[in-house]
């Protein structure tokens, strides 16, 4: 009751060792039976965020959005499916045919990996790698290596440029996401994401290590690639970076992949920080802990698409800066904060170890505001000088010594 | 034969296409996108032996740092990528030839009077926590607390030196 598809999978693990297979036949294609049915799962939800991404971004730019098929335009996604499979596809002079080809299937596959490891109720879950944290960093590699190869193999100079700035972005991002990632870690004693979600009570990660979420949710941002950290696709600079030269169904899959990069990392800050599957009745009833991931999942996407369709692309400088000066020894900070924080609260009762870690992210907060705000009153004296727009030149040696 | 074992067969067959690829193809970029896929058999190998961490490990390092690092050194000298018309091998292919094998001759020679072959790995209970054993052997006294830190000071000095070689120093 309450769980069918471990139900399922249970009758037809019967089913199978009834047919008198070997049982470790039966393992493996139980796997197979169920990688194809989370990646459907999943592909088939892809298929509605085309609808939320359009809608939302509609609303958010004081439009209507699609709402002419069906009720609300839920029919437009599939139009728009059409339209993707039936353009014409294009692969350009001097293209690596096959690196070119592959690319956007590496970058939908990884992102399909990423669904491996996330719990979506306390039963149901791809399979409970004790190092599930550490998984989610290793795919996101292996997404890195679907965008470069997407740029190299284009034969394009906009396409390479994008392919540089992404590595020089995820690359630099994943230092401030990896440090602030072992928060949560450090806090459940287990780098198992299900086991993180089993030990977030009674209150979620959120509440008493608000910072490194914080931390988290930016660098997540950035390893997608979405405003205001999309220079890999900075449509006023270099066009639309690595995916310039793709057309129909394989533009189609890096739109995709994108759509579903950012629900699928909605879901994985809901799993570390906001309890995952986590809610009423989600214990004895797993299957309202898929409910609840997903409301949890939908929410962090509609909070990443807030940032992104809100804020103004960063020049790539700025980006920089950021990430190495000001998140990157932040995250150190917090990381050491909490570790020790965690190490003296621990023995304490619930409710003063939580005031206490939650008092000491507060102050964190306060002193990284009070720095920056130091730090803007220096460069805006710096900026507010007055600068000579050109400068006369120097005169020639020659004449001076005349 | 079992499902393991037919999967050990096919990831080691592609494994080993894929280094030989990575050795024989002209094209440089090829060459690094090669090496990922056999880089990757290797963690697949270390997933099919239960040592879970290491996998990740080795997905995270080999292919996230040093494989993009190469592919991106790769595509910033843009001449090199395409591949040239002449030999593959240059005037020290000999050495090159002779410490390959002797290197394999002696793995053979130490392996072979290694009895690990014929035993079959006992059985570990599902509840063993082998990330949390590697945790503590990695900093107890009595394990690989000294390995743990002088890799440790190694890192942070390489760090430090990176700084100090990229630092812009205004005269």
């Amino acid at each position: 009751m309450g769980d069918p598809v471990t139900a399922i999978s249970q009758w037809l693990e019967s089913l199978f060792l009834g047919w008198g297979l070997a049982p470790g036949w039966v393992a493996i294609i139980q796997a197979f039976i169920g990688v194809v049915a989370i990646a459907t799962f999943v592909l088939l939800v892809d298929i509605l965020l085309v609808w939320v991404e359009r809608k939302v971004v509609a609303r958010f730019q004081d439009r209507l959005g699609p709402n002419r098929l069906g009720p609300f335009g839920l029919i437009q996604p599939l139009a728009d499916v059409i339209k993707l499979l039936i353009k014409e596809d294009i692969t350009p002079i001097g293209a690596d045919r096959i690196v070119y080809n592959l690319a956007p299937i590496m970058a939908l596959a990884t992102v399909l990996l990423l669904w491996a490891v996330v719990p979506l109720a306390p039963t149901i879950v791809g399979t409970d790698l004790n190092v599930g944290v550490l998984y989610i960093v290793a795919i996101g590699a292996l997404g890195t290596l679907g965008i470069i190869m997407a740029g190299w193999a284009s034969n394009n100079k906009y396409a390479l440029l994008g392919a540089f700035r992404t590595v020089a972005q995820m690359v630099s991002y994943e230092v401030p996401m990896v440090i602030a990632i072992m928060v949560p870690v450090i806090l459940a004693g287990s780098m198992g994401i299900n086991t993180i979600v089993f030990s977030q009570s009674p209150v979620w990660y959120v509440v008493t290590a608000p910072m490194a979420a914080l931390i988290v949710l930016i660098s997540a941002i950035a390893e997608l690639g979405r405003a205001p950290f999309d220079l890999a696709e900075a449509e006023s600079e270099i066009v639309a970076g690595f995916h310039i030269e793709y057309t129909g169904m394989k533009f189609g899959l890096f739109y995709a992949g994108e759509l579903l990069h950012a629900l699928t990392m909605g879901g994985i800050i809901a799993s570390l920080f906001l309890g995952g599957w986590r809610g009423p009745g989600a214990e004895t009833y797993p299957i309202l802990g898929v409910f609840y991931f997903f409301l949890k999942s939908f929410f962090l996407y509609w909070v990443i698409m807030w940032v992104k369709y809100s804020l103004p692309r960063i020049r790539i400088d700025h980006m920089l800066n950021f990430n190495w000066k000001f998140l990157t020894p932040l995250s150190l900070v917090v990381l050491l904060v909490t570790a020790v924080l965690h190490k003296l609260l621990v023995g304490l009762p619930d409710w003063q170890y939580v005031i206490g870690m939650l008092l000491a992210n507060v102050i964190l907060f306060w002193g990284t505001l009070y720095v920056l705000r130091r730090y803007a009153r220096t460069e805006r004296v710096q900026v507010a000088e007055p600068m000579p727009v050109a400068v006369p030149p120097a005169a020639p040696m020659s004449s001076s010594q005349s | 034969m079992t499902g393991i074992q037919i999967i050990f067969i096919i990831v080691a067959v592609v494994t080993l296409g894929a280094g030989l690829m990575s050795v024989i193809t002209r094209n440089l970029v090829h060459a690094a996108l090669w090496l990922v896929l056999a880089l990757l058999g290797v963690a697949i190998f270390f997933v099919l032996l239960n040592a879970s961490f290491l996998a990740v490990a080795q997905v995270v390092i080999y292919i996230g740092a040093i494989a993009i690092l190469m592919i991106f050194t790769i595509m910033l000298t843009r001449r090199v990528a395409v591949g040239s018309a002449d030999s593959q091998l240059n005037a020290n292919w000999g050495w090159a030839a002779f410490i390959a094998v002797a290197l394999f001759a002696g793995l053979v020679w130490l392996l072979s009077g290694w009895n690990g072959f014929n035993i079959t790995a006992q059985q570990m209970s599902p509840r063993t926590d082998t990330i949390r054993q590697l945790g503590t052997a990695l900093v107890s006294p009595s394990a690989y607390v000294i390995p743990f830190e002088v890799a440790s000071i190694l890192l942070l000095a390489a760090l430090v030196g990176a700084i100090v070689v990229a630092w812009d120093r205004k005269s």
